[in-house]
């Protein structure tokens, strides 16, 4: 899922200090799932603001929604009436759903209350980390199912470099060295030898670098 | 046991700490409570194993954002006592007025202005 | 295949070879350098530059190359992976070869992390391993990166990489040397050795597989100059062993500096009796002034003459 982390709310404040009414919509996706940007979250950041700007001598009124997902125009439609009398939205949802929002509702101020950060999963409840570089062009099968391009901080196919020591990445004890863990694991596998291989230059036109990205599936498309 | 304590306590009962979150919490304030303290049982013995736990972090979550929108962590606090411990009740009961006293009162009892309307769950 | 490399000649004439390491500055006058390239040319045989080393920003290895050339000392140019993608490594290489540079020294780079704008964007394009495949297939077979052929002038480096026998996992580092050398590495410097024994095991598991009649290995050393520094490298330098007794010794020491040479100049001696080991690279950034009296002393002086 997408991993996002609310920014400061000081910062937020700032983006809608100018505002009287707002709309906060949170997201019942991936945000719900890591704790940043669903309903609760929402309801939280309201009140927080609603308190802040009280104090201040300048009160805010909030008007809250969560939809099921703001990455599909078909879950925006139903917020048009809501829209309609408000100053600025404010969007908990990751970047996509900022960008739909601000499309769908493009003469409104749109503000992002988060910072959507990676690709990951959850570690344990409470911890989520990095998984997948979104490279477009998996390798999984060649290195035990560790992705070297997102967990190896250097994105080295021949790895390991010279910096990784007692299993540890050289930028920090707590990142793990993605090939120490890819060696370990093609060990158990009895893959060792796939390991000698040279692995040739990625495409990375196939990832962000080649200009934003599209999918299609043609036979889904109805007129 | 009859001990006195402070009136100015409004007690809400709830079957467990535990079931504090955030939102209860922002809402007492918003509502004009000068100070709020979350009364959990003793650590290792909550009935539902760890809800006092929880507590005790959605607190220190809440105190940390409240000092960020400045009205202040101080005004929030957790204590462990048992259902037995009336003493203690009182105890805390008059601290924690004291430290409130000492603050004064919320500056969000000024004005009730600020509204807001939350439009049901999920769209 | 030949080179117009005087290393090269070196090595594959028997030689123990010697080779040095300078730092460039953190400013744009080349005055330091020159200085350095004079004060070394007798007693090395050619010399590192390092590339933006902790990814600090000097001036780069490539001009400070030109600058050593000029002072009549054999340049080895370092490019990591870490802030050029594969169109200005192959240009600035190309660059590089026009104006005289033979010698290439293939590395991933330290992360920017390190160093003095961690803001930076991240390239890392190809890695080391691909890097020195496809400059050894630029010169052999004539063709760019993409595959394209290469009319004419192609350049002809010779063509090294680091191991590391001190970082994880140890048993794969030797298997990765060879995939380096399979990749086309001729000669190897290796990290820093203070844990002779572990270097031992490590040129044990070379010369089972053959790599050391493969490649040219030289075994890297750095005097140290005080406890503290031994310290520093001990503790903060991933991939990198001290034992506790080098520390020790030189916090016992009258006069740590000279300490830390003479545990050297013991090291190099040493090392000179390892079979499968070509030569010695010492590193002594922001030290350089000792590097005539370490080559003298370990009985490498003078250094042999190439036609």
């Amino acid at each position: 899922m997408i991993i996002a982390q609310q920014k400061p709310i000081k910062d937020i404040a700032a983006m809608i200090e100018d505002c009287k009414k707002v709309l906060l919509v949170g997201c019942a996706g991936c945000v719900t799932v890591c704790l940043s940007g669903g309903e609760k979250e929402t309801e939280v950041l309201a009140s927080s603001l609603r308190i802040m700007r009280r104090l201040q001598g300048n009160p805010l009124e909030t008007v809250t929604i969560t939809a099921t997902r703001q990455c599909d125009p078909e879950y925006i439609e139903p917020l048009e009436n809501l829209v309609k009398d408000v100053d600025a939205i404010i969007s908990l949802a990751c970047g996509v759903g900022v960008q739909y929002l601000a499309e769908r509702f493009h003469d409104k101020w749109v503000v992002p209350a988060q910072n959507t950060m990676f690709v990951g999963g959850s570690r344990t409840h409470g911890v989520w980390e990095e998984r997948c570089g979104l490279c477009g062009d998996c390798i999984l099968h060649r290195t035990g199912g560790i992705c070297p391009i997102i967990r190896c901080s250097k994105s080295i196919l021949n790895g390991p470099c010279g910096g990784s020591q007692y299993g540890k990445c050289e930028i920090s004890k707590d990142v793990d060295c993605a090939w120490q863990l890819i060696y370990d694991r093609m060990k158990a596998l009895g893959k060792l030898d796939k390991l000698m291989e040279i692995q040739p230059p990625k495409d990375w036109s196939k990832s962000r670098d080649g200009g934003p990205r599209k999918a299609i599936r043609e036979d889904v498309m109805i007129g | 046991m009859r001990l006195q304590y402070s009136s100015n306590i409004r007690i809400i009962e709830m079957p467990c700490s535990g079931t504090i979150d955030h939102r209860v919490l922002l809402q007492a304030f918003e509502d004009g409570a000068d100070g709020v303290f979350v009364a959990g049982c003793m650590e290792g013995d909550c009935h539902f194993q760890k809800g006092n736990y929880r507590a005790k972090k959605r607190v220190n979550a809440v105190k940390k954002l409240l000092d960020e929108i400045g009205l202040g962590g101080d005004r929030l606090e957790m204590y462990n006592l048992s259902a037995a411990m009336g003493p203690r009740f009182a105890e805390i009961a008059n601290e924690m007025t004291e430290r409130i006293r000492q603050l004064g009162p919320s500056p969000l009892r000024k004005d009730k202005a600020g509204t807001s309307r939350k439009e049901g769950d999920v769209a | 295949m030949k080179t117009e490399s005087k290393l090269q000649k070196l090595l594959d004439s028997g030689h123990f070879a010697v080779t040095a390491e300078i730092g460039p500055p953190k400013h744009a006058s080349a005055h330091g350098i020159r200085h350095h390239a004079q004060m070394l040319k007798d007693y090395v045989d050619a010399t590192n530059i390092t590339d933006c080393q902790t990814a600090i920003v000097r001036l780069s290895s490539i001009a400070s190359a030109v600058h050593i050339l000029d002072c009549g000392l054999e340049p080895i140019v370092q490019m990591t992976c870490r802030d050029r993608n594969r169109i200005a490594i192959q240009s600035d290489l190309l660059g590089a070869y026009s104006l005289g540079v033979r010698n290439l020294l293939c590395l991933s780079g330290d992360h920017q992390k390190f160093g003095n704008e961690p803001s930076a964007k991240n390239v890392y394009d190809i890695d080391s391993i691909q890097l020195i495949y496809l400059m050894r297939r630029m010169r052999d077979e004539k063709l760019f990166f993409s595959g394209e052929p290469i009319k004419e002038h192609e350049p002809r480096f010779f063509i090294g990489a680091v191991a590391n026998p001190f970082a994880d996992p140890f048993e794969f580092r030797v298997a990765r040397l060879e995939k380096k050398v399979e990749a086309g590495a001729e000669f190897i410097q290796t990290q820093c050795i203070f844990d002779m024994e572990r270097f031992e095991r490590f040129m044990e598991m070379v010369r089972e597989r053959g790599i050391h009649e493969r490649v040219h290995i030289l075994a890297g050393v750095t005097p140290l100059k005080s406890w503290r520094a031994a310290k520093y490298l001990q503790t903060s330098v991933s991939g990198m062993i001290v034992p506790d007794d080098i520390v020790e010794r030189l916090k016992k020491a009258d006069d740590p500096k000279r300490e830390g040479i003479e545990i050297c100049i013991e090291q190099i001696k040493h090392i000179r009796t390892i079979p499968g080991v070509h030569g010695v690279h010492i590193m002594a950034i922001a030290w350089e002034e000792v590097v005539p009296e370490i080559v003298e002393r370990s009985g490498l002086y003078p250094r042999p003459k190439v036609e």
